[in-house]
């Protein structure tokens, strides 16, 4: 969307392909849900606060309703316990739905090599980005959900119709 | 021997987590069985149950009647983890015990470690730990005051207490190498010496941060609404507080005279003159009340501690326990034979058994710790005060609307993860 | 705490009022460990908080451990131990009473009659190493899903350990994961 800019001053019309748009509007106005578990969820907090801004992506407001949220941020580790409520609020989310896994201990179980932590969050559900880290920096976090946005800009019509969303 | 699940509770994960009425009975009040009262689930996803708090609430309209914590979402396997491990190595998990403290636990562990080993800690690294442990407890309290302020609907707080910790995490990053787990401190002393930057930095915190305490009670202390909500919520009597096994600022708050840095000093404390601030009547507020003063008075620690920062090494010299430095490898052949002894096998520690505890930002953390006479512990208990805390919620709550709760929650400043393990 | 009394020594205390309840008692690093019979422990604990010169009236920790694949000793005779970490505001020291548990009969009576902060403790060690508290209010488990089958910090049972996965294995794997992969567009 690179022609659209102020320089163009009052430009009436601008075509692009509907996939595009749609995309943008996905990727600009992404909410994540507020979603914490455990160490990283600091880490995700210090994210959204004042040093690091993460509302300079779109993304200022947590919902905390899986119902209207776009992006899980996976922030923590994921125990066995934990592991169906976070199944339920995966399925609890409107399609397009993405799950971004942040830190090792929800991408693969980091040093938790044991009887209450799932080794790993795609286990259980669908994860689009992984972000490593113990836990992941404020940066790694801000370049995992642009990797995210980057994601979503290549999708395309016949994914949302077949059904194969993630 | 009583072993198996209960019958009532055997089935499938997903279901015993939704939960059946009739295991309640006991535990609830009669009138939710007859479904006159509502049974109402909070968390484990909530945004101020501060994690996966799950509590389980019997409701009479907005009064809460009963209320159940369940916690364990957050339940590591880090006890019996680190009974796989070398002492050395179980350090870097005590951190991601208590996110919010990472240091106190290290601190904790490591001086079991030592106190069983008798291991001698130089004078420098001790006093480099009290410089850290205090800025663990600012940082900690700088997250609670935020999320707590968050909770009750004051926005603005939350971002003023991130901004002053990114200054904090950015000291621990030049310490460690690391945000929050730095894994700093080691059994005989530290991990590395203090880099240049440090002090300066440190002295340009010291500098700004009361100033920055003013803007937070400025904010907070006398605004009508903050006053209102939180006064007279969740009062806890002294006696009662200490029967719950409640520590650390919120057992202060009642009014009892406890801070584990005075009665017992550890590390260099006894040299630093500070106060214990007290509260009076053990409610929200002053809870509140009794850690902004703690920012003050860990401050005033600092600012003693920085001044006489003696020299020397950082680390114990008993190569038995501690590993030579890497320069000593070269010209060593003792050094080399302990490098490989230390990295390979580690150190062994006696067949007994040991309690050290210390002050956290939240109160007592103690470390239980019992050797096999091997290289590995055979038991590793933490006593973290979330856990006594929260099992205090059932209490503290009764009777409260469920507004009040949230206050509540956050004012005894839980970490789930500390009380999971 | 009531007026300011001189303290008194536990041990000689403990001993004369409980002169068959006591079996041994430990000194290492300045920590007295009073090894106690089971079945007296509560009677040790309500006598160790409320005696004049004692007063440990706060409870800091329960916790347990496990002996187990060393044989029964003269010091050790049974499998399990539980560890009362009390702690005197008044005096400012700790003491810690241990009794020790047999492994076909793994109970204790319940010390939430002397401290409410023993409920969560006990429910806890119940939990973890499957020693039951006789009389407690809410057996429940606290920190493992309430189906979990077996107690995980026991000694005999297993760390639960996976295979890490490297790219030789990953085929292997993958095979035995439970898999909710289902549905993922491929790269």
């Amino acid at each position: 969307m690179g022609v659209i800019s102020s320089k163009l001053g009052n430009l009436g019309v601008v075509t692009t392909s509907l996939e595009t748009a749609v995309n943008w509007g996905r990727t600009g106005a992404m909410w994540p849900l507020l979603f914490g578990l455990a160490c990283c969820a600091i880490e995700m907090m210090s994210t959204q606060a004042s040093n690091y801004d993460l509302s300079r992506f779109g993304m200022e407001l947590n919902r905390a309703s899986p119902r209207q949220s776009d992006l899980m941020i996976v922030a923590g580790r994921v125990t066995r316990k934990m592991a169906p409520v976070v199944r339920q609020l995966y399925d609890q989310m409107a399609s397009p739905r993405y799950v971004l896994s942040m830190g090792d201990c929800a991408s693969s179980g980091g040093v938790y090599n044991n009887y209450a932590i799932v080794q790993g969050v795609d286990e259980i559900i669908p994860v689009d980005v992984y972000v490593a880290g113990c836990p992941p920096r404020p940066e790694q976090l801000i370049h995992g959900i642009l990797t995210l946005h980057e994601r979503i800009k290549g999708e395309h019509f016949n994914e949302w119709i077949t059904g194969q969303e993630r | 021997m009583v072993m198996t699940v209960p019958e009532s509770q055997q089935g499938k994960a997903i279901e015993s987590w939704q939960g059946q009425v009739e295991e309640l009975r006991g535990l609830v009040s009669e009138r939710a069985m007859t479904g006159e009262t509502l049974l109402l689930n909070m968390g484990p996803h909530h945004p101020s149950t501060h994690g996966v708090l799950r509590l389980l609430l019997e409701l009479d309209g907005e009064e809460i009647i009963t209320c159940l914590p369940d916690v364990g979402f957050l339940h590591t396997g880090i006890e019996k983890t680190i009974e796989s491990k070398q002492y050395e190595k179980g350090v870097a998990l005590t951190d991601r015990v208590d996110y919010l403290a990472p240091m106190n636990n290290n601190t904790v562990f490591v001086m079991a470690i030592e106190k069983m080993l008798a291991l001698d800690v130089p004078e420098r690294a001790q006093v480099i730990r009290v410089i850290c442990l205090e800025l663990t407890r600012i940082q900690s309290h700088l997250v609670w005051l935020g999320t707590h302020a968050l909770d009750m609907g004051a926005m603005s707080a939350f971002l003023y207490c991130f901004r002053e910790r990114e200054l904090i995490l950015d000291m621990f990053e030049m310490l460690s190498g690391q945000r929050m787990m730095g894994s700093y401190i080691r059994p005989g002393g530290l991990w590395r010496d203090l880099p240049d930057e440090f002090l300066p930095a440190l002295q340009h915190f010291v500098d700004i941060f009361p100033r920055r305490v003013d803007d937070y009670e400025a904010l907070l202390v006398n605004n009508p609404i903050w006053r209102d909500r939180t006064e007279g919520i969740g009062v806890v009597e002294p006696e009662e507080a200490l029967a719950l096994g409640m520590t650390g600022p919120t057992l202060r708050a009642s009014g009892v005279n406890w801070d584990i840095r005075k009665a017992e000093p550890y590390l260099t404390y006894p040299r630093y003159d500070f106060n214990v601030p007290l509260g009076e009547h053990g409610d929200v507020y002053d809870r509140f009340w009794v850690r902004m003063q703690e920012f003050r008075e860990s401050i005033k620690i600092i600012k003693q501690a920085m001044k006489n920062i003696p020299g020397g090494p950082v680390r114990s010299q008993n190569r038995k326990y501690v590993p030579p430095p890497r320069a000593e490898l070269g010209r060593s052949m003792e050094a080399v034979i302990h490098h490989f002894k230390l990295w390979t096998e580690g150190f062994s520690a006696p067949d007994e058994e040991v309690y050290v505890a210390i002050e956290g930002p939240r109160g007592e953390v103690g470390c239980y710790l019992h050797g096999t006479g091997g290289t590995k512990p055979r038991r590793v208990h933490l006593k973290t005060p979330s856990f006594m805390h929260i099992s205090a919620l059932g209490k503290m709550s009764q009777g409260h609307m469920i507004a009040d709760l949230v206050g509540i929650i956050g004012s005894v400043d839980i970490v789930l993860g500390d009380s999971d393990r | 705490m009531t007026q300011q009394t001189q303290p008194a020594n536990p041990v000689e205390l403990l001993k004369e009022r409980f002169p068959e309840a006591v079996k041994y008692v430990k000194q290492f690093a300045n920590e007295t460990t009073i090894v106690v019979e089971r079945k007296q422990v509560i009677e040790v604990l309500k006598f160790l908080r409320d005696t004049k010169g004692l007063l440990y009236n706060f409870l800091s920790d329960i916790s347990s451990v496990d002996y187990y694949p060393d044989p029964p000793t003269e010091q050790r005779p049974e499998r399990f131990a539980v560890s009362y970490h009390l702690y005197s505001l008044l005096y400012n020291r700790r003491i810690r009473v241990k009794t020790f548990v047999p492994e076909d009969d793994a109970t204790v009576p319940t010390a939430t009659t002397v401290w409410e902060a023993a409920n969560w403790l006990e429910r806890e060690i119940w939990d973890m190493m499957g020693i039951f508290f006789e009389g407690h209010p809410d057996p429940r488990r606290v920190l493992m899903p309430a189906d979990w089958d077996g107690h995980p910090l026991r000694r005999d049972v297993p760390l639960g350990y996976e295979t890490i996965m490297f790219s030789f294995n990953v085929e292997e794997i993958l095979k035995h994961k439970p898999t909710g992969k289902e549905g993922r567009v491929s790269e």
